[in-house]
């Protein structure tokens, strides 16, 4: 089935500063979005936008055509947000931590131990949280994307804290995920290497 | 990947998943709900030394210290109650869960009752007998607090949800909550004072009980909308 994510119009204020005005853009199945900017341009304000956490001043988020402040439990039902903070509870394990988000969305029907496995996250099962490091951490959001059956992926630099090897990992879900008929929203500082259709925001 | 085999977890599967995260988060971390609990074992166990040994008097203020005392305690753990979800960005995650988001909220209150309120009802009749309480008044005692402080945490949630994206709201938090839950402290005290003196308590706890329906059905509602406004 494909999937459409339509934006109308967006206009965000921060305070008295404009970060975005009159942004549309329409993404399909397969396609990436991708958002770039210096610091500060209001890559996250969108995303946390397009998200639904953050309320816009005019313009409105469309999903399958149905705009998404009307019918948000189905728009989240269909999208997983990697934001900046993991979102993950320091005095729990790893494997608790993702017991507990497999009961907050819908579950993909990949094996647990074999995601863990592919991040190299396996032999940190049963250590609390706050004893990972930060690239680590990153590794169990992007455990938490693949396990949940989610069409649409926005993340907010995912790659950053990721050693070499792990970026490699990361965009190579990305490309998984795009080819399997996903779709993702992704705000990247670093030129990314993906065989999908992408379009490229710009914010000033 | 298609909408029709899609497993939504249901309201249930989230609202329980959510209490046990929470209760394992205390067992983990036990002092969060130590230190209220202490607060009150404290102040309560305080003012029959200080008053005096007048068994008459003990009796008279016991079911107000008491009282007082629970609703401080309950007060002092309401703080945290969001603020390390808030931190840690597991909020947000909660807020674009397939998982609607009162019952998450409903989640939390319930985690909330029973890692404070559930051990003040069961640490009271220890302490209300240094008050020379009689039997049916501890008894009285005991469901008095059971129901106020089910209405106390639901209450609380919602204003804990407001202040959460405020620094050092504790104070604001108290103010919010205070005003409504002042019937609570009213009744829940006098009618336990009302066992003492030999009159009926019924009205007492049917107040008491329907405020905490009342608070029940609408305050996860409440508290969700405050948490959508408090992570702006």
């Amino acid at each position: 089935m494909s999937a459409q994510l339509t934006a109308d119009a967006l206009t965000l204020f921060r305070g008295d500063r404009c970060l975005f005005k009159g942004l549309s853009f329409a993404l399909n199945s397969g396609e990436l979005l991708l958002l770039r900017g210096s610091n500060g341009s209001g890559k996250t304000s969108l995303l946390r936008a397009i998200a639904g956490l953050l309320e816009l001043e005019s313009g409105t988020v469309y999903w399958n055509e149905v705009a998404v402040r009307k019918e948000p439990q189905i728009f989240q039902n269909s999208l997983v947000w990697m934001s900046h903070q993991p979102g993950f509870k320091g005095d729990l394990t790893l494997i608790e931590n993702l017991h507990y988000e497999a009961s907050l969305r819908p579950q993909s029907n990949q094996e647990l131990d074999e995601v863990l496995n592919r991040l190299g996250l396996n032999r940190l099962k049963r250590l609390p949280m706050r004893s990972l490091s930060a690239g680590q951490r990153r590794r169990v959001a992007l455990a938490r994307m693949l396990l949940a059956d989610a069409e649409l992926w926005i993340m907010d630099e995912p790659v950053s804290n990721l050693d070499s090897e792990g970026r490699v990992l990361a965009m190579e879900l990305v490309g998984e995920h795009l080819a399997a008929d996903g779709m993702v929203i992704m705000a990247a500082h670093q030129d990314v290497d993906i065989d999908a259709t992408v379009q490229t925001i710009q914010l000033q | 990947m298609t909408d029709q085999d899609q497993q939504l977890p249901g309201v249930v599967t989230g609202l329980v998943a959510i209490v046990r995260r929470d209760l394992l988060l205390v067992w983990k971390r036990p002092g969060d709900v130590l230190n209220p609990l202490f607060f009150f074992a404290m102040v309560a166990t305080l003012f029959p030394l200080a008053v005096g040994p007048s068994g008459e008097q003990l009796q008279f203020i016991g079911p107000g210290v008491l009282w007082v005392a629970a609703l401080l305690a309950t007060l002092l753990s309401l703080n945290s109650l969001f603020l390390s979800d808030y931190e840690d960005g597991s909020l947000e995650q909660m807020l674009v869960s397939s998982v609607p988001l009162s019952a998450l909220a409903l989640g939390k209150s319930a985690a909330h009752w029973l890692a404070n309120g559930l051990p003040l009802v069961i640490v009271s009749p220890l302490i209300a007998v240094t008050y020379q309480m009689s039997f049916f008044a501890i008894v009285v005692l005991m469901v008095t607090l059971l129901l106020g402080t089910i209405s106390l945490s639901l209450l609380g949630s919602i204003g804990a949800a407001l202040t959460v994206g405020l620094h050092r709201g504790t104070a604001l938090l108290s103010l919010l909550v205070l005003p409504l839950a002042m019937p609570v402290l009213i009744f829940g005290a006098r009618t336990v004072s009302l066992v003492a003196a030999g009159d009926g308590i019924a009205g007492g706890l049917y107040f008491l009980g329907a405020y905490a329906v009342m608070i029940l059905s609408i305050g996860p509602f409440a508290t969700a909308a405050a948490l959508r406004i408090s992570n702006e």
